[in-house]
């Protein structure tokens, strides 16, 4: 040994001065409105780099922008109604809002699976039922913002039109209510199936599978039961395909027009339109419930 | 060119765990619309065009080229073990054309056979429409393989990306602007299927010809391409 062995009496621990935190502790319900606020805000790339908000921001103007040319149009040619009904507005670009959701729901929970980053949620004072309430409850609010924003300038630009406030007001209400029920049922479907794979190209996948191809399918056979006379068929079709379960919840309550082939005759009336509500309300409790249980294990 | 050990790992990267469920779903899906559609139906050759240039040809098809193509090299890129690929004395442009294969492979059989079996189950090969959309997918499958790895190599957004190309600019603008079909690979392959299947129910706007050059320029010109993407490719940090 090159130094002499130190003596017992010449050793000390020196306090350095480390001290417990004993400031106030923010709690449960903080960290949740903070996972929260984090994920919507994630889901318009912000707070993230500015290649990330390219394509949620695109998305977000192309669906304001056909509102925008219709009250344009209304307010030129002084029409008496809009070009358009607040509830057909969503069905119509229904695409843009599948490739929001294909888009943003993986980049939400993918991340959080591929990185093992999960535990890290778990280890501060918040639970699972948090967690999925914080991630479901963002994605909802992103696609209400995205599904709502160009209503609010149809119901704008339909007062600047001078149309008829109070009936203006009703049919934007209930176009609210569908976009809020289109937003937690497609938002759940969405973060289903993206937490289902920690891939986020598989999950972009599994979204638009979903949705673009049960709608397809759908529509593909409704057509065919139009063509050939088989038009109560048509209503209980409806009910396999995301888009067709809130047009027919929107006809039947919503007073909308339907998109269904044969038009009226093939919409659901009062009796269907109480099986499609359940059957909404069914999905978006199914989802909440699957997502609770991929996170009970969540260490993959 | 072609390397095994890579084509193994591809095969098990695209086949293996949950990933085969959306391959199967599809083709199930089709299998399953054409019986519905027989049973309430029964035999009819436009019917049958329809289902199979409307679902089979405009979405399945270049849904699980999508899958496939960008599949195949996409969640590598993303996680970042291409470079454990990459460091092993194998060209670039070899890895690009065994995944390219393997992609194309996987791309005809999930989408030609559902395809052969639904036109059979539909109308029996009446008037050659199930062959004639068979050859128009498996045309289809090795265009879009090359064009959506091309992708995978380009963006990390590649699966959005192609499925904008695939459901928008075929789908929507295809119907809309009629320029906008000389320039999709659909239509192509309907050029190529109108030949086989010859008169009556399966046209293309495009030409034969036109359509043989520009499926043949493309699908080489991105594979290229890719290989090129592949040499200098940058490892970047999730965002």
């Amino acid at each position: 040994m090159s130094s002499p062995a130190q003596t017992p009496e010449t050793t000390r621990i020196h306090n350095i001065g480390y001290r417990n935190y004993d400031g106030p502790r923010l709690g449960r319900a903080y960290a949740r409105r903070a996972l929260f606020s984090q994920s919507l805000r994630g889901a318009y790339g912000l707070g993230r780099s500015a290649k990330s908000k390219v394509l949620p921001m695109i998305l977000f103007a192309v669906m304001c922008v056909p509102a925008l040319i219709i009250v344009a149009v209304a307010v030129v040619t002084k029409a008496p109604k809009l070009a358009i009904e607040y509830t057909q507005y969503a069905i119509y670009l229904q695409l843009v809002i599948a490739i929001y959701l294909a888009a943003q729901a993986p980049q939400s929970v993918s991340r959080d699976l591929r990185f093992r980053t999960v535990p890290l949620y778990f280890s501060r004072p918040i639970d699972r039922v948090d967690y999925v309430l914080a991630k479901y409850g963002a994605m909802a609010s992103a696609l209400f913002i995205l599904t709502a924003a160009p209503l609010l300038i149809l119901f704008i630009g339909s007062l600047l039109a001078k149309l008829d406030f109070a009936t203006q007001s009703k049919l934007f209400g209930q176009g609210l209510v569908s976009v809020a029920l289109l937003s937690l049922l497609f938002g759940g479907i969405g973060l289903v199936m993206a937490a289902l794979t920690p891939r986020r190209g598989f999950g972009v996948a599994a979204v638009i599978a979903v949705m673009v191809i049960s709608y397809g399918a759908v529509s593909t056979l409704q057509g065919i039961a139009y063509g050939t006379d088989n038009v109560d068929a048509i209503k209980w079709m409806g009910l396999f395909s995301p888009v067709t379960l809130i047009d027919g919840v929107q006809t039947a309550f919503l007073g909308a027009p339907t998109a269904f082939p044969g038009g009226a005759a093939a919409a659901p009336g009062a009796g269907a339109g109480a099986v499609y509500v359940l059957v909404v309300l069914a999905l978006i409790a199914g989802s909440y419930g699957v997502l609770m249980r991929r996170y009970r294990k969540v260490g993959l | 060119m072609y390397n095994p050990t890579v084509a193994r790992l591809t095969y098990r990267a695209l086949l293996g765990r949950r990933r085969a469920l959306i391959l199967f779903a599809l083709p199930a899906l089709l299998l399953l619309i054409a019986a519905a559609v027989r049973a309430f139906n029964g035999a009819d050759d436009q019917i049958a065009a329809d289902v199979l240039g409307g679902f089979a040809l405009a979405t399945m098809v270049p849904l699980i080229g999508v899958i496939a193509g960008t599949g195949a090299i996409g969640p590598e890129i993303d996680d970042g073990s291409i470079v454990y690929l990459l460091s092993k004395p194998v060209k670039r442009p070899t890895i690009i054309f065994t995944k390219l294969i393997v992609a194309i492979a996987v791309t005809m059989v999930f989408s030609a056979v559902p395809t052969f079996l639904a036109g059979m189950i539909l109308n029996g090969n009446g008037q050659q429409v199930a062959v004639a959309y068979t050859v128009a997918a498996l045309v289809a499958s090795i265009a879009y393989s090359a064009l959506f790895l091309l992708l995978g190599t380009v963006s990390r957004h590649a699966v959005v990306i192609g499925l904008v190309y695939a459901l928008v600019w075929e789908a929507l603008f295809g119907s809309l602007i009629s320029g906008a079909k000389t320039l999709s690979v659909q239509q192509w392959a309907l050029a190529v299927a109108q030949k086989v299947s010859g008169e009556g129910l399966v046209t293309s706007e495009v030409g034969l010809s036109t359509a043989l050059a520009l499926l043949i320029g493309v699908t080489i010109a991105a594979t290229w391409y890719a290989g090129q993407r592949l040499r200098s490719l940058k490892l970047a940090g999730e965002e």
